[in-house]
């Protein structure tokens, strides 16, 4: 695996009896970037996603993601990466505090250190001042980017963001973009699935998933040249007009 | 295993910043006994007895004196006639009667013996068929210690003895029917609840990708219950022998034990429930229609299981809390020593190890 390269996959399949979701997908995602992995519902994302993650085994193919092996180092991977799902998991009975100080325990790392971070990075989004209050009291906005501060709590190599943006309003979700940059910047990878074709933009690279394959890899603006696009969203309409899957 | 403990102490974290559960899981088990132990009695209590007896000599008149002096019976005077008692007992005044023969106390002493008969109001067949019991007591007892001396050439009279409960107390029988029943409660609702609450709100995926083994993650949640349940069982044994004082006989530390094991049993319940279900609304269902209700209805804690349709008494066989609650009796009332409920505990064991077994295969099967 190459130093530059923290997610390297080759022809990973992935079959349910005579389906297949995921079919022959080879990509790499550089250090350091931010990375769009786009598809129709359906079209195979979540189920590459939980062989990225650790939680399925691929049919076939191989990978390596934060520098271990799919098939052997699922633990380790499992270790070395954030995950933030689309709902904002979080428990809304507990406080700010409890909710950091939670993940980064079940990430192993000591109590001191945990609150060090916490503090660190509860002061980045400006929390201090309710880190005593309920999750469940906390606008949307809010949540998200808690949601996104846990998961990265354990200064994890790579953060997959599974829908992060969902169900917040535009100017939340400019302001969340803002914050991927800055996590971004201080050198973790992200690993972004979004429905939104606008910020699929602010990717550096971008992928396209169709009925399992993946039949467009690269920047936004070399694939709108390539497809004579306007826009990510009408390069997506092209791709997404030859797919036999639906919802 | 830091990631484990990190898991156990969120879950206590849950369980404590939640007051009003908290509050309802102690108080549960106060509730429930102060509700069997009093207000719900299946003993009779100042019952209105009538007397129809056509000669009141000092045999008549003693015996009515002893049964007013019961607690059971308030003598409520003399009848005249069997329409009379039949009249007062349509009216409510009075709930049972004795009616002696004609020169019932002279011809005791004769070859056929006298005759009494007790008639009781049988609307509710429970209290009629107590009523009767507690009567024929208290007249053998009669006739056994008051009239030993003209007894000769008597019929035989039985000698009935109450093992092990001589007073007769309801309490004694719903007690470990209240345990088997919270213990369920806390421990099955609980764990199958605030697993699928993590289902539901998306945190059960998280923590699936998080370095902590799913199997860990579902044995964090038991052990914050484990220790409720165990403060519930001491709760409930101080109220039993305190409140209503209900003595332990056999041996605390196998009681305590049995408990635990039916604790962990219930727990697994909780754990197959949840790997089943995905809102916590079926969870709640499941728990409480499956298991809840047999246990009410089923386990011998309200209604002997021997006076159930066959059908019925080989059901209640695969009723967890039946086997606990046998032992318990046996254990806390009969004072019995532990080989005498090791069948019990047998049984107990090998469902716990079953449920288990299922609970953590389905799982596994979940996650893939």
């Amino acid at each position: 695996m190459s130093e530059d390269n923290v997610i390297e996959v080759e022809h990973l399949t992935k079959k349910f009896g005579n389906f297949t979701a995921v079919d022959d997908i080879s990509f790499e995602v550089h250090r350091g970037e931010i990375f769009g992995f786009l598809g129709a519902n359906g079209a195979g994302k979540t189920t590459a996603m939980k062989m990225l993650t650790g939680l399925s085994f691929p049919t076939s193919g191989k990978g390596r993601v934060a520098g271990y092996d799919i098939w052997t180092q699922s633990e380790l991977i499992k270790k070395n990466i954030g995950y933030m799902s689309q709902k904002f998991s979080l428990y809304s009975d507990l406080t700010v505090k409890d909710n950091i100080e939670i993940f980064g325990g079940i990430y192993g790392m000591e109590r001191h250190a945990v609150r060090r971070r916490a503090v660190e990075l509860m002061d980045r989004l400006g929390f201090i001042a309710e880190k005593n209050e309920k999750v469940r009291d906390l606008p949307q906005g809010w949540k998200q980017k808690l949601a996104f501060l846990v998961a990265i709590i354990h200064n994890p190599g790579i953060v997959f963001l599974d829908e992060p943006t969902g169900g917040v309003d535009p100017a939340a979700r400019r302001q969340f973009w803002e914050l991927i940059y800055d996590v971004v910047d201080s050198g973790i990878t992200a690993f972004v699935t979004t429905h939104y074709m606008d910020e699929a933009e602010y990717c550096n690279r971008i992928s396209m998933m169709v009925d399992g394959r993946m039949d467009a890899l690269d920047s936004p603006s070399a694939l709108k040249r390539k497809f004579g696009a306007s826009s990510v969203a009408e390069v997506f309409d092209i791709l997404a007009r030859g797919a036999k899957r639906s919802e | 295993m830091k990631g484990f403990f990190a898991f156990v102490r969120k879950e206590f974290l849950h369980i404590f910043r939640d007051r009003r559960t908290l509050l309802v899981l102690i108080g549960l088990p106060t509730m429930l006994i102060v509700l069997f132990g009093f207000a719900i009695s299946t003993e009779i209590r100042n019952v209105n007895i009538g007397i129809c007896a056509p000669e009141r000599d000092i045999t008549v008149t003693r015996l009515a004196d002893k049964i007013d002096r019961s607690s059971y019976f308030t003598f409520k005077g003399w009848f005249g006639s069997d329409e009379d008692i039949d009249h007062a007992m349509r009216k409510g005044e009075i709930d049972a009667a004795l009616m002696f023969s004609d020169g019932f106390s002279s011809s005791l002493a004769g070859p056929d013996g006298a005759e009494i008969s007790i008639v009781t109001d049988a609307v509710n067949p429970n209290n009629a068929s107590m009523e009767v019991m507690y009567l024929t007591n208290i007249i053998y007892g009669y006739f056994r210690e008051d009239m030993q001396e003209s007894a000769e050439g008597a019929s035989i009279v039985p000698n009935l003895r109450m093992l092990y409960n001589p007073q007769l107390k309801s309490s004694y029988n719903f007690v470990p029917g209240i345990m088997g029943l919270i213990l369920l409660l806390v421990c099955a609702l609980m764990t199958s609840v605030s697993i699928v609450k993590e289902k539901e709100t998306g945190t059960m995926e998280v923590l699936l990708v998080s370095p902590v083994k799913p199997i860990g993650i579902v044995f964090a949640k038991m052990i914050p219950y484990f220790v409720i349940s165990c403060m519930v069982l001491v709760i409930t044994l101080l109220l039993t022998i305190f409140v209503l004082k209900v003595p332990i006989e056999g041996s605390f530390f196998w009681m305590i034990l049995v408990s635990m094991l039916y604790i962990i049993l219930s727990l697994g319940i909780g754990l197959l429930v949840s790997s089943l279900v995905k809102t916590q609304i079926i969870a709640t269902l499941i728990i409480g229609m499956v298991f809840l209700v047999p246990v009410m209805m089923m386990s011998g804690m309200l209604y002997p299981i021997e006076s159930m349709p066959y059908v019925f008494q080989i059901i209640a066989q695969i009723i967890p809390a039946k086997w606990y609650i046998e032992a318990i009796r046996k254990i806390m009332i009969e004072g019995v020593p532990f080989v005498f409920v090791l069948k019990e505990v047998g049984v107990l064991l090998a469902m716990t190890v079953v449920i288990f077994t299922a609970a953590v295969k389905k799982f596994n099967d979940r996650i893939e």
